[in-house]
């Protein structure tokens, strides 16, 4: 009989937690700095008042909880397009790598923009 | 309304050559006729050796499934008025071998139904004969939707992750598995986990839900899939965070 996957339970969780948080999140601010204020519907806030609060350490775990779930979405949603999608099951192994490693590396570069 | 309508039926025969093809009918068309009425009226009038399965024509003994323009049906319950003027393609169920005509074999589904236990599993050793297991009408609305499933294998007829993967337990079997895991009755359900939680179980969907479109009775095996998947994290998260109530 085939085993219990703790592994897939892992990543469908972050998978859904990804699918959540970025459709909560993402969109809301891409209306916010893409659209509202761009176009001046609303005043932009003060570059200072803006600094001060990407450098509040809430913000930055949430945008950096924001960059890596929707990475991890990303990843596992990619990896069955490739596997199922375009069948290459065969590849599993690089295909894996390169879906969660991709997620992975993106995820330390979110970390070095938000933190650095 | 046309008096008659084209039946384009699949025709393999394992002992003849050649790949399966499509032999043309002309039916009756009749308001209260249902594709299987057409195909019986084939058998009866016209051709005797089609062959297909059919046993009670009213939607209850799940074998009358077949890929009626190319979507999975009980033909007893798919009227042919509604397809008119024709034709009508009726070919066997998709993601199934084809033993004969529009006979698949359902060894597989046969096979993968009885591992996930569907029945009541009770622990406590009580004898069942001499017990009678009260249930109140909001405990047997959890799982009532399930229990309404008659095998008829649409589901996976629809499923395209079973027609890639066919180790995949299956839409009927896991939407099974729910319906005894919610019943207040059962006490099996982690027996039913070590089945479920696999590559092959519920992990293997990537809720397309195809199988609920396709249900002929109304249940929602995507949703019992997906549900399933969060109780089965949450008893992953669990483990590795109580190990020892882990089971």
């Amino acid at each position: 009989m085939a085993k219990r996957s703790s592994s897939e339970a892992v990543a469908w969780l972050l998978f859904s937690a990804g699918g959540v948080v970025s459709a909560l999140l993402a969109p809301i601010l891409l209306l916010l700095f893409g659209v509202i204020f761009p176009l001046g519907v609303l005043a932009p806030p003060e570059h200072a008042h803006m600094e001060a609060v990407l450098r509040h350490p809430l913000t930055q775990v949430v945008l950096l909880g924001l960059c890596v779930l929707s990475l991890l979405h990303w990843a596992h949603r990619f990896r069955y397009a490739l596997h199922e999608g375009l069948q290459l099951k065969r590849l599993r192994a690089p295909i894996n790598l390169l879906c969660y490693g991709g997620a992975i590396a993106g995820s330390l570069w979110a970390a070095v923009v938000v933190f650095g | 309304m046309p008096d008659t309508i084209t039946l384009q039926v699949t025709r393999y025969r394992p002992d003849a050559d050649g790949p399966p093809t499509l032999q043309e009918y002309v039916v009756p068309l009749r308001e209260e006729w249902a594709v299987l009425d057409g195909l019986n009226y084939i058998k009866d009038q016209l051709d005797g050796t089609l062959s297909f399965r059919w046993s009670c024509r009213m939607g209850i003994c799940g074998s009358c499934g077949m890929t009626v323009n190319g979507d999975p049906a009980l033909t007893c319950g798919t009227f042919l008025t509604d397809y008119a003027p024709g034709p009508v393609r009726v070919e066997p169920l998709a993601n199934f071998p084809v033993i004969r005509d529009l006979v698949v074999e359902i060894d597989d589904f046969m096979r993968k139904l009885p591992e996930v236990k569907p029945w009541l599993v009770r622990e406590d050793g009580e004898a069942l004969d001499d017990v009678e297991f009260l249930q109140t009408p909001a405990e047997m609305d959890e799982y009532k939707q399930y229990s309404m499933c008659i095998n008829c294998m649409l589901c996976y007829a629809a499923c395209p992750v079973y027609g890639l993967e066919p180790d995949f337990l299956g839409p009927a079997a896991i939407a099974l598995a729910q319906r005894y895991n919610l019943d207040s009755r059962d006490q099996g359900a982690h027996q039913r986990l070590d089945v479920l939680a696999t590559a092959e179980g519920i992990w293997a969907c990537t809720y397309v839900g195809e199988c609920t479109t396709a249900c002929p009775k109304g249940v929602d095996p995507a949703g019992a899939i997906q549900r399933y998947k969060l109780t089965a994290a949450t008893r992953t998260l669990r483990s590795f965070l109580m190990p020892w109530r882990a089971r």
